[in-house]
């Protein structure tokens, strides 16, 4: 294929994938697309609403707790960790992508190892941070957090905030078992054998997307 | 051309070293972000020093240099053909819309709620004369 990219090539003629990349991959970019359209409909609802509210709870007096430190006012002290958790995650992915256009097979499974690894710890952190709030008493239709002017909240925060972070949730947890499928298949030497690991690749963008969506969770429950 | 348009290996093996070097810097540069999101947060909870629609302003900038980052690096758009990332990023465009469109409509939802809500005294000042012969055609 051609590697050298000039101005001048002529990407429609034909012969060639106008794209540069491959079919597989590109299609993964346009599923992400997709998948783009719909948590962006879920945090613009969720802003829609806060919007229309007259007041909202406070991130800094919802999300105070940290494990194993009891009573402890933390503000933003846990979702830091499983954001750095899931950057981490991010990078040692993009090192297994590396790793496998050198063909470096077992420094593919090394780092696809730890991605998996970094990918359960988010996971455990959500865990933990969910049934912490369900024992406070915040669940789907319940919330036991008052604005931050004092009156009594609806069950809208709660609401947005399971339904956005179990959709993310959701993602890393297919994006876990995706690399647990990829990590089978470089240990058992199919890239290998077919010569490329893109399938590392392709997968990889897809691990990458889920930290994406994470910074904007992240922003918009956290942070604002 | 059967194959695909997959890099082939190999290609990759003489620019390894700053290949790595841009990942690590990268992670650091996302790093950093983070840490100044969480410092400035804490910083408005304790003095409210910055106003909020200014804190609220750099997190959201410094959201989208975060997200820069992770699609420009990490999965690799910023190295691709154009063709490809303006396939990709021309139809993001829409959320400009669908951000000033939403949120404006939730604006204006609060706002009908907080003056026409029960017991709510009428805003007489925006009682306005309808003036008549405003129906006119041109």
């Amino acid at each position: 294929m051609d590697t050298a990219v000039t101005a001048k090539k002529k990407w429609w003629s034909g012969g060639h994938s106008p794209f540069n990349v491959s079919y597989g991959k590109l299609m993964m970019w346009y599923f992400l697309l997709s998948d783009a359209f719909t948590f962006g409909a879920l945090l613009i609802s969720y802003g829609t609403i806060r919007f229309m509210s007259t007041s909202w709870p406070d991130p800094n007096e919802v999300f105070r707790s940290f494990p194993g430190l009891g009573h402890a006012n933390v503000p933003m002290g846990f979702v830091s960790l499983m954001t750095f958790i899931l950057i981490m995650s991010s990078v040692t992915m993009v090192l297994a992508v590396h790793a496998g256009h050198q063909r470096r097979q077992k420094d593919v499974a090394k780092w696809l190892i730890w991605t998996i690894i970094g990918g359960i710890a988010f996971l455990s952190c959500q865990a933990w941070e969910w049934t912490h709030l369900y024992h406070e008493g915040a669940w789907w239709g319940r919330n036991p957090f008052v604005n931050a002017d004092g009156t009594a909240a609806t069950s809208n925060f709660t609401n947005f905030f399971f339904t956005i972070t179990g959709f993310h949730g959701l993602h890393v947890t297919s994006g876990v078992v995706l690399n647990i499928v990829i990590l089978s298949n470089v240990l058992k030497g199919t890239y290998e054998n077919r010569g490329h690991y893109e399938m590392v690749e392709k997968v990889g963008l897809y691990w990458h997307f889920v930290d994406l969506v994470w910074v904007f969770v992240f922003t918009c429950f956290y942070l604002l | 051309m059967s194959n695909t348009t997959y890099t082939d290996a190999g290609h990759d093996v003489h620019v390894a070293d700053s290949s790595t070097k841009t990942i690590w810097k990268t992670f650091w540069i996302l790093l950093a972000i983070t840490v100044v999101e969480i410092a400035l947060a804490l910083i408005h909870l304790e003095t409210h020093f910055p106003p909020k629609l200014l804190v609220n302003s750099i997190f959201i900038g410094l959201t989208i240099v975060k997200a820069f980052f992770i699609v420009a690096e990490f999965m690799h758009l910023g190295h691709e053909i154009k063709n490809l990332i303006m396939t990709i990023l021309m139809p993001l465009l829409l959320f400009v819309w669908f951000i000033i469109a939403f949120l404006a409509d939730g604006d204006s939802w609060k706002n009908m709620r907080k003056n026409l809500a029960p017991g709510t005294p009428k805003p007489v000042e925006k009682v306005q004369v309808i003036e008549h012969g405003e129906g006119h055609h041109e």
